[in-house]
């Protein structure tokens, strides 16, 4: 008893066991890697365009081909309002940061199948895969971003009413939050299709319904009274809301809807972490 | 403090067997019902436990391995041998964390890297520098490190030239070459690898296993290996752990752990008597005796002063001319040593009945070592009576003369040479 005591006592560095505690995120280890993370960012960004003729150049003509049928759709044939502001900016804007969800949120929901191959060979904190597809998102978004910004200044010279404020400031909030949010849900879908494939059958249109509920093609403000409510229990309504009010001054902003994402956010993302951490430590026995 | 550096304890992993996958939203709402009820988890009855004699009986789940004890001291090179299946690879994949054990645990001292495949995550559209670079930090490089020894990779791999062409160009040498290049600069404290040296050519090969010595022996730094070649095991290895169906069957001297592993699987060779089953050919081996010719006790392993006795006895049902039983003593790796015929003394009696032929060794011919015993008969150029096979083995003890320093010396034999100066 007291030589094991004793030997229990010597420094060891790793130790492998079977359970550990719910929470076991090492923020040392994930540091470590970082290099990695940057990594797999330039391989992202280095590979999806090699060998195309336009290149990076479809990062944005996604949004101008998306915002031009949305103008048509539900601008033109649908009539929907668009809060009194043009039509292009409007789809513009909500396009660009509904993108960076849905980008942040498809891609991170496959992490452990896409990446079996490389899982199933080596060791490295595997959280650092969904964290660098989101940053490669984000450089994504950067692009469209200003793309946006390009429009956006056009249509402020040509005198628009659209009215900036303060609330900018808040941006780079709203896209952490977009970016969590996805990388939260997609780690957590990711976890559940490790064992259950069925849902990755669910993923592809989910993303695509929930879009429509979300103030991208419609501002919340010509949403009727009593279905307003489950618009705003969606997270991303209020972040999509805020950026339009800072940008372009129509929309709904209320520290306490913004609050209420950004809670949201922090628990999905927590959740997230965890099961994520539960399956990595097995997965590779059930996909 | 110890200098051990890796220590793993009563480790065990259980996999389920059959289609994983299928039926396991219902098995994973059974056994959530079980636990709100309070029952015991409906399937994890093997699972849970780790009651080795129930593996057989349920078929559902089995253990790749079970209660692996080892440790490794700083430096050591480990050889993990055994046959596909053995538990090898479930072993390295447990030990670098890329799934995690049933039971037990592992302590590990300082950074691990494992190589269980050569470039892992390389991709095909980048160039061999952003590869390495890829690939150093998937191994737990930092860009800095990979930075300072870029050139030397580059070197060893034999890519320099290369280095701004897409490695989908490369053929397929040149791409292992640069995933074990980068994975030999790695300064890990423990190295991990498995089979990757399968693939290269003969003198990459020799290149890659003098690298991993220099690493074990120069760095200071520790080396697990798994792999099939024996001879890349003995070069490399000075200590070993066998398994066998999951579990650790010997351990210790990496000599010993080879020989262990290429005389296992041979059945009940160990015993001085065999018992061949009942036939009905006109040729019918009956027994086969090993025995201490000077004391004619029952035994198979002897020190090299004494003479080696082996009685074969077998039936026939007819008259059989020109038949002849053949010995032929193997080295633990299959390598005939010597033949010996019996045509020489063939019995004058023809008629059918029972035979025992005896062949006796002389002492002080085998060197140290476990030797097979293979026989077979028949009529040259009429029938086969009985096909080759290994029948038999034994094992020998060098008996030394002198009370001097006596280094076991290489080689199948040992005789005592007339010498003089």
């Amino acid at each position: 008893m007291v030589k094991e005591k004793i030997q229990d006592k010597e420094q060891w560095d790793i130790e492998i066991k079977p359970e550990t505690s719910a929470i076991s995120l090492n923020f040392k280890e994930l540091w470590r890697y970082r290099d990695l993370l940057l990594m797999f960012v330039k391989r992202d960004v280095i590979t999806v365009y090699k060998q195309t003729i336009l290149g990076p150049v479809w990062f944005v003509l996604q949004p101008i081909l998306t915002t031009a049928i949305y103008v048509l759709v539900f601008g033109n044939i649908a009539k929907i309002s668009t809060d009194g502001l043009p039509k292009v900016l409007f789809y513009l804007s909500g396009i660009v940061i509904w993108g960076y969800f849905a980008e942040s949120f498809n891609k991170t929901s496959n992490t452990f199948k896409e990446n079996e191959g490389i899982f199933g060979k080596v060791y490295f904190p595997r959280l650092i895969t969904p964290l660098s597809q989101i940053t490669s998102g984000l450089l994504k978004f950067v692009i469209q971003f200003l793309f946006f910004l390009a429009v956006y200044s056009y249509f402020l010279i040509i005198g628009t009413p659209i009215e900036p404020n303060y609330y900018v400031i808040l941006i780079p909030l709203l896209i952490v939050l977009m970016g969590f949010l996805g990388l939260g849900s997609g780690i957590i879908f990711t976890s559940l299709t490790a064992k259950y494939r069925d849902l990755k059958f669910l993923i592809t249109f989910a993303v695509q319904l929930l879009m429509y509920a979300t103030p991208v093609i419609y501002p919340l403000s010509s949403v009727p009274e009593q279905y307003k409510i489950f618009l705003l229990m969606n997270p991303i309504t209020p972040i999509v809301e805020t950026f339009r009010f800072a940008l372009l001054g129509t929309g709904q902003f209320s520290w306490l809807y913004l609050a209420y994402s950004f809670l949201f956010t922090v628990v999905v993302l927590f959740f997230g972490i965890i099961i994520f951490n539960r399956t990595e430590r097995n997965f590779m026995d059930t996909v | 403090m110890s200098d051990i550096v890796l220590k793993v304890e009563n480790l065990s992993k259980l996999y389920r067997l059959g289609e994983v996958g299928t039926g396991t939203i219902s098995h994973d709402l059974n056994r959530w019902w079980a636990k709100i009820r309070g029952n015991e988890d409906p399937f994890g009855v093997i699972g849970s436990t780790n009651d080795r004699t129930q593996k057989a009986e349920k078929g559902e789940s089995v253990w790749a391995i079970k209660g692996i004890n080892f440790e490794v001291k700083k430096g050591e090179v480990l050889g993990i041998i055994g046959k596909n299946g053995a538990g090898k690879s479930t072993l390295l994949k447990v030990l670098s964390k890329i799934t995690a054990p049933t039971t037990g645990n592992i302590k590990i001292k300082g950074r691990v890297a494992s190589l269980l495949e050569v470039g892992t995550g390389m991709h095909p559209e980048m160039t061999g520098k952003e590869n390495v670079y890829l690939n150093g930090t998937i191994l737990g490089m930092t860009k800095k490190e990979i930075d300072s020894k870029f050139e030397e990779i580059m070197e060893f791999a034999g890519c320099a030239k290369y280095a701004d062409t897409p490695v989908k160009r490369y053929s397929s040498g040149m791409k292992v070459r640069l995933g074990f290049a980068v994975a030999a600069f790695l300064e890990p404290e423990i190295l991990i690898v498995d089979e990757v040296l399968a693939v290269g050519d003969a003198e990459f090969q020799k290149k890659a296993i003098g690298k991993m010595k220099d690493i074990s022996s120069g760095g200071g730094r520790t080396v697990l290996f798994v792999s099939h070649n024996m001879g890349s095991i003995r070069k490399l290895c000075n200590r070993g752990v066998l398994l066998v169906n999951g579990e650790i069957s010997y351990s210790g001297n990496i000599e010993a752990v080879i020989d262990n592993y290429l005389s296992e699987g041979k059945g009940d060779l160990g015993v001085p008597l065999v018992k061949f089953k009942e036939s009905n050919g006109v040729f019918q081996p009956i027994q086969l005796q090993i025995k201490n010719r000077s004391s004619d006790e029952l035994t198979n392993t002897f020190s090299s002063d004494h003479a080696i006795l082996i009685q074969f006895s077998y039936r026939t049902t007819e008259e059989l001319h020109n038949m002849r039983i053949v010995l032929a003593i193997l080295a633990q790796d299959d390598q005939i040593l010597f033949t010996y015929s019996s045509h020489s003394i063939e019995p004058a009696l023809k008629e059918p009945g029972e035979y025992v032929v005896s062949f006796t060794i002389q002492p002080e011919l085998f060197n140290t070592g476990n030797y097979k015993i293979r026989l077979h008969a028949g009529q040259p150029g009429i029938q086969l009576l009985m096909k080759p096979d290994i029948v038999g083995s034994f094992s020998v003890e060098k008996f030394q003369k002198s009370s001097n320093y006596n280094p076991m010396m290489p080689g199948y034999f040992a005789p005592e040479l007339e010498a003089s100066y």
